[in-house]
């Protein structure tokens, strides 16, 4: 990257490959920093290997079978793959916020406290500011004070969405993953998340995936465009747009390469079997066009 | 044929079938009902009398010994077959389990599921006689865990499978050990968990076949788990065929408690998976 601010975590040769029924390269051997405290996106089509560098940062897609991995991801320096350290604590240490908005099935209290609790003791009086500090953090505490025993689930999408950050946030992460957290909002929702999201730029490392250009624009100090499970350019976002380096970037950007999908490597690459990943709309940066599949905003 | 004309005929094929299910379940429920809610409404005394010396020649006292045989085998066993069962399933996820490994073991307890419970009282019996030790409360126990631990596993299986895959990425995600997220998944999973549970004691507590062998035919309170004991169907079972018309009109009194326990667990379980179904994401349709 062009700035000099230091690299919290980044991956080194990461080449992962899904076996399945026929072998899919996610990763082509991808070496990439991501600075403290910026907040990094990474663009690219559908299938390019997204999802799968944002959640092999913190091992997660580990939990879907057949997936194979060699090279490794530094977080402070410390290797993630290999090492003896738990992988819950590691999982603790870079958070995870899932695309399709998930509360936990407990209370919304217990949402944000489920992480504080499985990680050490703490009183009530403790559990209790963290939760109220969280729910500010992600402007959802004034919706929800009066009713923090309610189910997480009874909240609508973009409350829900918020109520995962600040899930995230509770178990005091060093860096958070956001996978496509807004794409599955109505577009209210989503300018509420990415607002929040601009606000914790400021403390946190953020990573996330996004298909909107005018979202990684709008947020993003630096960006990463992956096509094919290769790293065609890195930069900061300013450059990265004003400028681009590469030709594909240059195509991507201006909106030529969003044709060249690949539907078929969606479901296996993504591996969440997401619904939105199969239009070509996202080069073209309009939010709107991204809402139109995935859950129900309203229940 | 004319493709409207099909689908009336289709469409009456379907509302018979319908219909004729609903007949049949108000026919057998309505005698029960008629004809054991009239024993219990002039002598409800039966179901809590325990059996006289010589009950089944002459319907003396009443059947005390069959209703707490049933809770004293199906309650423990249930609740013995329940920590089994969602063990079970909560290692045939993908957490634990390589596909083919769940798919084998899911295979074998499609088998057990299709055994007849009577090969399950076989089955305990040489347990039985192999230790040296009598028909007693404790086997009947045993063999009913086994007989409603395949039921219990298979729903407990496919609750845990729909639950949806967000929420145990959310949890690891948040560094949640596999236990941790497993009792997040049940409890996402737990409106057909409980169903799953509700229908293995209801199988449990209708059935004779692996009782038989197992606790016996008793006609006495049960004392302790090493007494010969007996259950509801077994009992049923005896009065019917019993020369005395006031035991043959017990039968249907026996019938009675047996049908409104399973309807009331149903009840039961439909109200505690709504109370659940609020917390599930998507559980509210």
């Amino acid at each position: 990257m062009t700035h000099d601010t230091d690299s919290v975590i980044r991956t080194d040769d990461l080449e992962v490959t899904y076996t399945g029924n026929r072998e899919i390269t996610a990763l082509n051997g991808v070496g990439v920093d991501f600075a403290e405290n910026r907040l990094t996106a990474i663009i690219g089509p559908s299938g390019c290997g997204k999802s799968t560098l944002l959640k092999s940062l913190n091992r997660l897609h580990e939990i879907q079978p057949n997936a194979e991995i060699t090279g490794d991801v530094y977080l402070e320096d410390e290797p993630v793959y290999d090492t003896d350290e738990p992988l819950p604590e590691i999982r603790r240490r870079v958070g995870y916020v899932p695309q399709k908005p998930t509360p936990l099935p407990v209370s919304i209290y217990n949402n944000v406290a489920y992480g504080p609790k499985i990680h050490g003791d703490h009183s009530r009086e403790e559990l209790d500011e963290i939760v109220e500090t969280q729910l500010r953090k992600v402007n959802l505490w004034d919706e929800v004070k009066d009713r923090l025993d309610a189910p997480g689930a009874e909240l609508s999408t973009g409350q829900i969405q918020r109520l995962c950050l600040a899930r995230s946030l509770a178990a005091e992460p060093d860096v958070l993953l956001c996978d496509e957290v807004t794409s599955a909002l109505d577009p209210i929702s989503a300018e509420q998340v990415e607002e929040t999201l601009a606000d914790l730029k400021e403390e946190y490392t953020i990573i996330m995936v996004t298909h909107s250009m005018e979202q990684a624009k709008r947020l993003a100090d630096d960006v990463i465009f992956l096509y094919l499970g290769d790293v065609v350019e890195t930069n900061d976002a300013r450059s990265f747009f004003e400028n681009p380096q590469n030709e594909r970037t240059r195509e991507f950007v201006k909106g030529h390469t969003a044709v060249e999908y690949d539907d078929g490597e969606d479901d296996v690459s993504e591996g969440d079997g997401s619904a939105d990943e199969v239009n070509g709309d996202d080069a073209d940066g309009s939010r709107s066009t991204e809402e139109t599949e995935s859950i129900p905003a309203e229940r | 044929m004319n493709r409207y004309t099909e689908q009336r005929i289709f469409a009456f094929l379907a509302r018979a079938s319908a219909a004729l299910i609903l007949a049949v379940l108000a026919i057998v429920v309505g005698v029960t009902i008629y004809r054991g809610g009239r024993v219990f409404l002039t002598d409800p005394a039966v179901v809590i009398t325990p059996p006289g010396s010589r009950y089944m020649l002459d319907g003396g006292g009443g059947f005390l010994h069959a209703v707490l045989g049933s809770l004293f085998i199906v309650v423990p066993a249930t609740i013995v077959a329940m920590i089994l069962s969602l063990s079970t399933a909560v290692y045939l996820q993908s957490d634990y389990s390589s596909e083919r490994t769940s798919d084998v073991i899911n295979m074998f307890l499609n088998v057990l599921w299709g055994t007849p419970p009577i090969v399950y009282g076989v089955f305990v019996l040489t347990i039985i006689i192999a230790v040296g030790a009598q028909t007693s409360l404790i086997f009947g126990v045993i063999a009913i865990a086994i007989f409603q631990y395949p039921i219990m596993t298979r729903y407990a299986d496919e609750a845990l499978r729909s639950a949806p895959d967000a929420v145990k990425e959310a949890s690891y995600g948040l560094g949640a050990t596999r236990f941790e997220t497993a009792k997040v998944t049940i409890r996402a999973a737990l409106p057909g968990v409980i169903a799953g549970i509700i229908m293995g004691f209801a199988r449990g507590i209708g059935d004779a076949a692996t009782v038989l062998f197992t606790a016996g035919r008793s006609t006495q309170m049960p004392g302790g788990p090493f007494d010969p004991a007996t259950t509801l169907p077994i009992l049923i079972f005896e009065q019917a065929a019993s020369f005395n018309a006031e035991v043959r009109s017990h039968a249907y009194a026996a019938s009675f408690v047996l049908i409104v326990a399973v309807l009331a667990l149903i009840v039961a379980s439909k109200l505690l998976a709504g109370r659940y179904a609020r917390f599930t994401p998507g559980g509210r349709q």
